[in-house]
């Protein structure tokens, strides 16, 4: 069986990795269309504030162990896919056949719209080529405007102010992580982010990127009038997926590739799988692409499992992001902005930059969200994740809702290996 | 012959010496904040119920981690964070359904169970022998439900931030 896969990003990593233990004997081929070894882009954050170097972004660190595994890595960008002849075409010349094709070329970041949107002062922070040009440009003292609070944006964020640049952020939205938060933990993240010497402006429109006044290389223009200098501008305005080389090969698509249960695509023998792809959502029962790393992998598995042919029904991915804004640091999950017919939990201590959102749909826990909670976070996933009935412990969890592993130990079995220990 | 820690919330008198054993051998201070096996307390049915990570074979923690800093130990098949390449991004601590792996701000990296390399303190801490570490093959009857109808206890487990070093400019 040959197998290959396009985009070496963690769902390609993990997808070949998957099929490689599956099948001994497969032709197994990763094609990246960056020049690095395989790398995660989530790792860029602590590229910039020097915490690891480049080799400590590589996915996979021992050296050769894509040769040991026998997966055959390659640098070259698809151009083409005909789904008739099962063959791929590269950008070096010539093509490649597959008995199964996974796509995992992820997403890539938009350009900002507006005049001088495509300045030299103007980067993405995205890759590590982008990084380099990042960890170049934003020295100490260097003025940096960071278009976008989003998620990737804040990620950023903190990366841009521990490099002891000054930083002001330009947000659309009428607060940070509009996605992720809602308005009353968005407004203490950017209370705390301005606390910490970073300027936050929300409702703020860029209309262009002008040249700079004084020693700045640029100058970016808000619609209120506002001019921001800045040695560098950093766009994180949102992502589009990596698929137009597809156009002809007749996938379904709609914000990504349209992906069943078990990853495949409209295509026979052609599967999707991580950012690129818009599959099976958790929580809504729809499809939704979630551009995190977990859905990467997630994604990843399941489909090399069909891909060999055993058969494997995905889940659906729970929506879940985790950040931290100079030492602030916030989660959310599923459903966090709630489900109508539902009702919720809160506990506001502004103060103490203290939050939690608890969304319920009858006695089931549908979403969270959460600032200042590091301990035992994750069991908000699998309180959702299980659908459990909370019965008694919903009441429980409104007079102390902190009481989240007790109510989860209370009402459910764990799931998984050794769980049954208890 | 695979071992594996065996809970027996029945046993648990709430005497937190595992807690304290975990916090002194991993982190050298005798603090349950930094404990990673935890005694949660269900004050409504006077229960306790000690847990930590089960080891899972799904491991939804190191298939998340974007850097390969959680690895499988061979010797044990407990999941260990190598705190050398952990960027502490948390992840982890988000994938893991179960809340066993935390975030530790003093230190910027994560910590979880590792089994004490296939001794555990807190087995050998516990006095009423409810954390033991068996052959695997022993463990199989306790249901989690049985004792799980229970309440109270615990600190909220927030933090407050921790400030990070940033330079503040004149404006
Ligand atoms: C700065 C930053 C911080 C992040 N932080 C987090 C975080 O904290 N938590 C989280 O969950 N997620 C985070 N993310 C998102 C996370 O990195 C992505 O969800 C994840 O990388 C998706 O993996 P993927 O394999 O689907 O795609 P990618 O990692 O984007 O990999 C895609 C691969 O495809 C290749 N490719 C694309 N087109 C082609 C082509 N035509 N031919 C050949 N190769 C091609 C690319 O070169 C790349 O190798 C962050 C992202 C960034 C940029
Ligand atoms: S916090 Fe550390 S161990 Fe956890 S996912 Fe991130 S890098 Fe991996």
């Amino acid at each position: 069986m040959r197998h290959v896969i396009v985009g070496a990003g963690p769902a390609g990593v993990v997808a070949a990795e998957q099929l490689r233990g599956h099948d001994p004997e497969a032709e197994i081929t990763l094609i990246s269309g960056e020049p690095e070894p395989p790398y995660s882009r989530m790792a860029i954050p602590y590229y910039l504030i020097e915490n690891i170097d480049e080799a400590g972004t590589y996915l996979r660190k021992q050296s050769g162990y894509f040769d040991e595994q026998r997966i055959r890595v390659l640098h070259d960008q698809v151009t083409g896919v005909d789904s008739g002849s099962h063959s791929v075409a590269l950008a070096q010349g010539g093509s490649l056949g597959f008995d199964r094709l996974l796509v995992a070329t992820g997403s890539r970041p938009l350009d900002l719209p507006v005049p001088g949107g495509d300045r030299p002062e103007v980067h993405h922070c995205w890759t590590l080529e982008d990084a380099r040009a990042i960890v170049r440009g934003a020295q100490p003292g260097a003025k940096v405007v960071l278009i976008g609070a989003g998620f990737i944006g804040c990620i950023i964020l903190e990366s841009l102010a521990l490099r002891r640049t000054e930083l002001t952020v330009v947000e659309a939205g009428n607060r940070m992580v509009p996605r992720m938060m809602d308005e009353t933990a968005g407004g203490l993240i950017r209370d705390w982010c301005e606390s910490r010497g970073v300027r936050v402006h929300v409702d703020a429109k860029v209309a262009s990127i002008d040249d700079g006044r004084g020693n700045h290389a640029a100058a970016v223009r808000l619609e209120n009038g506002q001019v921001l200098d800045a040695d560098v501008v950093i766009a994180a305005v949102g992502v589009t997926p990596n698929a137009e080389f597809l156009q002809g090969a007749g996938l379904d698509m709609d914000a990504g590739i349209l992906v069943d249960r078990q990853l495949k695509s409209s295509v026979d023998g052609i599967y999707a799988a991580g950012d690129v792809a818009q599959g099976v959502d958790f929580s809504t029962g729809g499809q939704s692409v979630h551009a995190i790393q977990p859905t990467a992998a997630d994604h990843a598995r399941v489909a090399a499992s069909n891909m060999v042919g055993r058969h494997q029904a995905y889940h659906g991915s729970v929506n879940m992001n985790v950040l931290d804004t100079l030492g602030l640091i916030s989660s959310s999950f599923g459903l966090w902005m709630g489900k109508d017919g539902g009702d919720s939990i809160t506990v506001h201590d502004p103060d103490r930059y203290r939050y939690l959102n608890l969304q319920f749909e009858d006695d089931r826990m549908v979403g969270a969200s959460a600032l200042g909670l590091t301990e035992h976070v994750g069991v908000l996933r699998g309180l959702i994740q299980t659908r459990v009935r909370l019965g008694v412990w919903k009441e429980r969890l409104r007079k102390d809702p902190s009481r989240l592993m007790e109510a989860y130990l209370g009402a459910t079995r764990p799931i998984g290996y050794n769980a049954h220990v208890l | 012959m695979a071992m594996a820690l065996k809970l027996e919330p029945e046993k648990c008198t709430g005497c937190l010496q595992c807690e304290m054993a975990c916090s002194y051998e991993n982190e050298g201070v005798f603090n349950p904040a930094k404990s990673r096996i935890k005694v949660f307390s269900f004050h409504e049915e006077g229960k306790f119920a000690p847990y930590t990570c089960t080891q899972c074979e799904e491991a939804w923690c190191m298939h998340a981690c974007p850097v390969e800093a959680i690895v499988v130990d061979m010797a044990t098949g407990s999941k260990n964070v190598l705190e050398d390449v952990c960027v502490g991004c948390k992840v982890c601590t988000i994938a893991c359904p179960f809340g066993t792996v935390n975030y530790e701000p003093d230190s910027g990296k994560v910590i979880k169970c590792d089994l004490c390399g296939g001794d555990p303190w807190c087995a050998k801490a516990c006095p009423t022998g409810a954390i033991t570490y068996v052959d695997e093959a022993d463990t199989t009857y306790e249901r989690m439900r049985a004792w799980a109808q229970q309440a109270p206890s615990a600190p909220a487990r927030f933090n407050p931030p921790k400030p990070k070093e940033v330079q503040v400019f004149e404006r």
